[in-house]
């Protein structure tokens, strides 16, 4: 029987991938190690390599095939012997990446109407990021980029492609994996004079940072009377992936949002990755920029204008509606944004707040929202204990309390440290079905 | 008559290798580490009368270090050190009555009293802090350099870091990245032989600090931190390393500081003997004193410096203690730059 090659995994978020070449022919014989084709990820071009000997048989996908799915049979590696009866077979249909319920590949976000976007293109938020970095670089020669793999590497996420061919070495530096030493100089740099923008290649690995994050950048404006502003991102990735467990998943943004002297931004959407990103890089203070691994390869209308920018501190009403405020950030936007579409089902309206921003918060907009819908629902990835949507709580009880017809409900990651097996990590993440669970609960419908 | 005995002796040892001072140039260098002296001693008192609070560390025998070293750079460098911090931001040419005004917490200190004495900064006098957590300076020191050589600037960054310091990781990454890229830095290792109350024998294995850089390739000298000339030689052949594209230095200055950690340490873990034998034959003040005298300056002329410094230090005390608290309005300023 003629073994399956299938398209392989070849990180912990891939769903899809496209073949890029095929690097042998049906018939040629291989052995383990022989590079039979190049497989191009949404972060990297990888070859895929035999591990067992034999002829490789019939091509099933050929070369060019975008969005083929992970596990789908690709070629076949004939055992000898085997030649004619595997040619023989006919050729399955190739089936394309079922794009997933959830992330479909273009999200339509309604028009803003604090800002005329103007001229849009198709991207991805990796893409809306790099030309986030990319315009302020060339509009600003004090800023630069350094972390781990952001340059020759072109970014663990591919977030910085192409910014070292832009830019140069001297603008796009590779670091050693130092994150306490490069926090530290990223934050020496601001001192003196320049603008960095210090990417972890996750948040999680930021927490041996955290010192100079917190105690030298954000503390040293106040503690010098106002003398030493520090001007610096920190930015990445934050929160789960996928199947990556406890060390490698913790949502940070109830830690940042904690702290005076710092601004925390979470974007969900790529014009807001884009436009806030800008507004980061061109602020006086330091600003943790909160990205998600998931939402890199998702697409959005984003606008080309380099002079676009989301103001941080603003939150926005991605989806209006009468019955239920879901507040949401980051990922949790889209989560919440599936969870309204099967309250409609329900004919619950939920408005759907991203809250973008979690420092400074803007709760005049979830303040507004609660007085139209009297009820809301906190949806947050991160744990429950002091994190954002403790505070929303403590903070409509203060502003809004006598406009809420139910206490507020809150949606939040489980409160452990992040299970490897994959039934077990989906428990431990909220999902649509649960904030509407909450919606419900809160509109007394369960 | 024994105490002037060594003191000539002290003195008898170091002629030979400052025969390249200037009368005028000592002089200076002897008034600033006398400023910091008495200023330090004043501050001791004042934080003894409970008008300084908190932490307070004093730099009381290590005066040479800063001087000789500040007398060894050249304007546009910056600075950055520990919360030791006093005796860097006078020798950096700040004004006795900020930093004065600071440890008491007024409005007319350098933080407009809300840093305290281990966070000070002067953006006009490239100083950078004054930071609190053992070894945080070292990255923002390197970044500093790194930000000197992205402009293209011929400045370096002069990174001090007490004997405790050395032993944190994040030291190491500042090594490796300050070697890697050739930043122009000089890493001033004050070796004052106690972390707290722990020797640097008990806390730090291997040999001399100096040669802590040599896993990365970086040069490292140990110099007689009590001697300032020798402090400013060291710091000039440091600088010019650093300063001339060929990467980072250690100096490690051998020093000693008389007054406890922070005013709270009663200093047990050493003998008073130890204190005073360090005092009596190595003061790097009296050692100046002595040249000056042997060079010819007559002892009411240091009379009168001394008297001149006196004053220095009685108006920066007083400053401290009639500007007033910051205005409760100040809470909630600076937090963030507001653009």
């Amino acid at each position: 029987m003629a073994t399956q090659i299938l398209m392989p995994a070849l990180s912990p978020t891939m769903t899809e991938g496209t073949i890029v070449a095929w690097h042998r022919q049906p018939g040629d014989q291989v052995i383990p190690g022989d590079v039979i084709a190049e497989i191009e990820t949404d972060k990297a071009t990888m070859e895929l390599e035999a591990v067992d000997e034999g002829v490789l048989g019939r091509i099933l996908v050929p070369a060019g095939s975008e969005n083929i799915a992970v596990n789908t049979p690709i070629c076949l590696l004939l055992a000898e012997g085997e030649e004619e009866i595997a040619l023989e077979q006919p050729l399955p249909p190739v089936p394309k990446a079922v794009t997933p319920a959830r992330p479909a590949p273009t999200i339509a976000v309604p028009v803003d109407a604090e800002r005329e976007p103007g001229e849009t293109r198709l991207q991805t938020v990796r893409e809306a990021l790099r030309d986030a970095m990319a315009e302020e670089m060339f509009a600003d020669e004090r800023v630069f980029v350094m972390g781990e793999e952001v340059a020759e590497y072109q970014g663990a996420y591919k977030v910085t492609q192409g910014l070292l061919q832009q830019f140069g070495d001297r603008r796009v530096i590779d670091t050693p994996i130092t994150e306490h030493g490069f926090a530290g100089l990223g934050v020496g740099a601001a001192f003196g004079g320049l603008r960095p923008v210090v990417e972890f290649m996750t948040f999680n690995f930021a927490m041996q940072a955290m010192d100079h994050i917190i105690n030298s950048a954000a503390k040293t404006l106040y503690m010098s009377g106002g003398q030493m502003g520090c001007p610096i991102v920190f930015r990445g990735p934050n929160g789960a992936a996928a199947r990556v467990a406890a060390q490698h998943s913790q949502d940070y943004s109830s830690w940042y949002a904690h702290c005076p002297g710092l601004k925390v931004v979470a974007p969900w959407s790529g014009a807001d990755a884009k436009g806030l990103l800008k507004s980061a890089i061109r602020d006086p203070n330091p600003v943790i920029v909160l990205e998600n691994e998931v939402l890199y390869g998702r697409s959005f209308e984003v606008p080309v204008d380099p002079g676009f920018v989301v103001p941080i501190g603003k939150a926005r009403v991605v989806r209006p509606g009468a019955d239920v405020t879901i507040t949401a950030f980051s990922i949790m936007v889209g989560k919440a944004l599936e969870a309204a579409d099967l309250l409609a089902a329900d004919n619950i309206e939920a408005e759907v707040v991203d809250l973008r921003t979690l420092r400074p918060l803007d709760i005049d907009t979830v303040v507004a929202s609660v007085r139209r819908t009297n009820r809301i629902v906190s949806v947050e990835e991160g744990w429950p204990a002091c994190g954002i949507g403790a505070e929303l709580a403590a903070r409509v009880m203060e502003e809004a309390f006598d406009w809420l017809d139910a206490p507020l409900k809150r949606v939040t990651g489980a409160d452990v440290p992040m299970p490897y097996a994959a039934n077990l990590e989906q428990l431990a993440l909220p999902g649509a079905e649960d904030i509407a669970a909450a919606a419900r609960e809160v509109c007394y419908r369960s | 008559m024994a105490r002037s005995a060594t003191r000539t002796a002290g003195r008898a040892t170091r002629t030979r290798r400052t025969a390249r001072v200037s009368r005028e140039e000592l002089l200076e260098l002897y008034r600033m580490m006398l400023l910091i002296r008495r200023f330090e001693e004043k501050a001791g008192q004042m934080y003894g009368m409970g008008l300084i609070g908190g932490f307070c560390h004093l730099y009381i025998g290590q005066e040479a270090v800063v001087v000789g070293m500040q007398a060894a750079v050249e304007e546009g460098s910056s600075v950055v050190t520990s919360y030791r911090d006093h005796g860097h931001m006078l020798a950096c040419g700040m004004e006795p009555r900020g930093v004065m005004a600071e440890l008491t917490g007024r409005v007319g200190g350098y933080s407009r009293g809300k840093g305290g004495s281990m966070h000070m900064f002067s953006r006009e006098k490239n100083f950078f802090g004054g930071h609190g957590i053992v070894a945080a300076q070292v990255p923002i020191g390197t970044g500093l350099a790194f930000a000197h050589k992205y402009r293209g600037e011929s400045s370096v960054s002069l990174t001090y870091l007490g004997d405790g310091a050395v032993n944190q990781g994040q030291v190491y990454e500042s090594f490796n990245m300050a070697a890697l890229w050739q930043l122009p830095c000089v890493y001033i290792i004050e070796n004052n032989k106690y972390g707290m109350g722990t020797s640097v024998n008990r806390a730090a294995a291997g040999g001399a600090l100096a040669e802590r850089g040599a896993a990365y390739g970086i040069p490292g000298t140990e110099v007689d931190g009590m001697d300032v000339i020798a402090v400013r030689d060291a710091g000039r052949k440091a600088i010019a390393h650093a300063s001339s594209g060929k990467g980072p230095f250690i100096l490690e200055l051998k020093t000693y500081r008389y007054r406890g950690h922070s005013m709270s340490d009663p200093a047990k873990y050493r003998t008073k003997d130890e204190v005073q034998k360090m005092r009596q034959e190595h003061d790097p003040i009296d050692n100046a004193r002595q040249r000056l005298a042997t060079a010819g300056v007559s002892d009411d002329d240091l009379k009168a410096i001394d008297r001149d410094i006196r004053a220095v230090v009685t108006d920066a005390a007083d400053f401290a203690q009639s500007s007033p608290e910051p205005d409760p309005s100040e809470l909630f300023t600076d937090i963030l730059v507001q653009d």
